[in-house]
């Protein structure tokens, strides 16, 4: 079975559909290093999916390659290659007529894991994706849509790809609990280091989630690729200064953290830990009418203080 | 058997027994016990075999139908529509018409038979395999399986509600259009039924014949709902919290 995150290299790859013009792919070229999180976001149309899908052929080029870890997705036999290849969808799709534990155990049983085997693993990733481990005796119909995405990630990782492909997986679950899903996900992700394509089509989510996004515009060109920072800071052009949104100045906000600020000395204010991003802290201080932040460390104690204008300089 | 069905002898089913049999009464249990060895447990074996092969072969039939037809979507029409129009064939035309070339026996009866089963059947088996959902079947290649894993880890477990629906349908309609297997053959429930209506209508033995008949679709029906429980426990669960 796989292990190891995969690099991935989309290498001019295309994808045109017979009788129309324009492209749903067009000479896409972009490297997502080992290890890291890449979203694909943009306008419908703007063939995000269909990139996501070239990858393990569930879509076939036209043109091009793309490359996992140097060797081209066409030389693989193409269900070797989809079981190297976690793979999550907006509708979960799991197996309605098995378990939780056989939906996990999916790949795994292609690849000839023993009962057992599959058993323990499934403990274990149910315990991983913030299931309990009770959980393996249900059915899909049983759970939730949030807790059934977390089944749909734990089979996606359960035989340890190189590679995972996520297609708008927390889209059709309401805001808390996608939020939620997002920070376990990320949380999951510092431990598994796979690397991941995230489609989306919400640039907030691409912004939260994504080492690297890759804005797509319609007709499936690249507009630009680059880190949420630098996206937001320096759009390309004004497609992609549009597509984040007037807000990006705030929305850049919530890329940093109290961490990162030198702090003043312990001062009377709104206590607000480290951790919290810019945005929401600056957030607090509006509600609260005030302009003095008390930072606190993991176990509440404060540790400085911050003034909106030194938040905001 | 101890009766013919033409010929005009006499039929030594009931008229020498006690004053309800000669009354033609609404039910007489002495004529049932006298007669459950000679007439009515035979029959009831004979149309649980009758019935048993007609489902038997109807089901293997209406699976190959229903895997050419969806496998090759073309095929699927003209497959429904053969089957609609033998099941539109009024049962006791059907027997006859067949009689000229497969005689009076047991195929002509099983041939009827089984085609009254192929519609509910493939019609089933057809729905069952094409309402898998698109989302469920995406997950299933985007994981690595082959087609054919495909067909028989999802597509086919997932149509089991769907065909074992059809099943039961068609288990219960075939005992008890096997009733009319009488009418070509001296079997089956049909058989006591037939002759009592030539003897003076003979209430006994009708409502004895008829009620066996009511039973073992009954108790078919039952095993299949028992079955359906084993092989299909997801389809019964509620969402528990």
């Amino acid at each position: 079975m796989p292990g190891e995150a995969a690099e991935l290299v989309f290498d001019e790859a295309t994808k045109q559909y017979a009788g129309r013009s324009e492209h749903a792919v067009d000479h896409l070229s972009l490297t997502v290093p080992a290890g890291e999180i890449c979203v694909l976001v943009g306008p419908s149309g703007g063939g995000k999916t269909t990139a996501l899908k070239l990858v393990n052929r569930l879509i076939s080029l036209s043109s091009g390659d793309i490359r996992i870890d140097g060797k081209s997705i066409l030389d693989f036999d193409v269900t070797e290659l989809r079981r190297g290849i976690g793979y999550v969808i907006q509708q979960v799709g799991l197996f309605p007529h098995m378990t939780v534990e056989a939906n996990i155990g999916t790949v795994p049983r292609l690849y000839g894991r023993s009962r057992k085997w599959i058993h323990t693993r499934s403990q274990e990733l149910l315990e991983l994706v913030g299931l309990d481990p009770s959980y393996a005796k249900r059915y899909p119909a049983q759970l939730s849509g949030g807790e059934r995405q977390r089944v749909g990630l734990a089979r996606a990782i359960a035989a340890d790809p190189p590679l995972m492909l996520m297609d708008e997986p927390f889209g059709a679950i309401d805001p808390i609990v996608r939020a939620r899903l997002q920070d376990e996900f990320l949380r999951l992700q510092t431990e598994v280091r796979k690397t991941v394509v995230f489609v989306t089509h919400d640039i907030d989510e691409a912004i939260k989630i994504g080492d690297r996004i890759a804005i797509l515009r319609r007709g499936g060109r690249l507009a630009q690729y680059d880190t949420p920072t630098a996206i937001l800071e320096r759009p390309a052009d004004d497609f992609v200064a549009e597509f984040v949104g007037h807000d990006r100045a705030l929305k850049a906000l919530a890329l940093h953290t109290l961490a990162e600020f030198d702090l003043g000395p312990p001062k009377k204010g709104v206590h607000v830990a480290r951790s919290t991003t810019v945005r929401d802290a600056l957030a607090l201080l509006i509600d609260r009418h005030a302009d003095m932040l008390a930072v606190t460390d993991a176990d509440g104690r404060v540790v400085g203080s911050l003034t909106m204008d030194e938040l905001l300089a | 058997m101890n009766f013919v069905l033409a010929g005009g002898s006499v039929i030594p089913n009931f008229g020498e027994g006690s004053s309800c049999e000669t009354n033609n009464g609404w039910f007489c249990t002495e004529w049932v016990r006298g007669h459950w060895g000679d007439t009515l447990q035979p029959a009831l074996v004979q149309h649980v075999e009758l019935a048993l092969i007609a489902i038997g072969i109807g089901f293997v039939l209406a699976f190959a139908l229903a895997l050419s037809g969806f496998r090759y979507r073309l095929l699927d029409p003209p497959i429904g529509l053969a089957a609609d129009f033998l099941y539109t064939i009024p049962s006791l035309a059907l027997f006859q018409l067949l009689v000229p070339f497969t005689g009076l026996t047991r195929t002509t009866v099983e041939i009827a038979l089984v085609s009254y089963t192929l519609l509910i059947l493939y019609r089933n088996m057809i729905e069952g395999l094409r309402t898998v959902p698109p989302d469920v079947l995406e997950a299933a290649r985007g994981s690595g399986y082959s087609r054919a894993q495909t067909f028989a880890r999802v597509e086919l477990p997932l149509a089991l509600p769907a065909v074992l629906a059809g099943l039961r349908i068609a288990t219960v309609s075939t005992i008890s259009i096997a009733t009319g297997a009488a009418f070509v053959i001296p079997q089956g429930l049909g058989a006591p039924i037939f002759i009592a209506l030539q003897q003076n209508i003979f209430k006994t033995e009708i409502f004895t014949a008829g009620g066996l008949t009511v039973a073992i679709a009954l108790i078919a029906d039952g095993l299949l709902v028992l079955a359906q429980r084993a092989l299909t426990p997801w389809t019964r669960l509620e969402r528990q919290t």
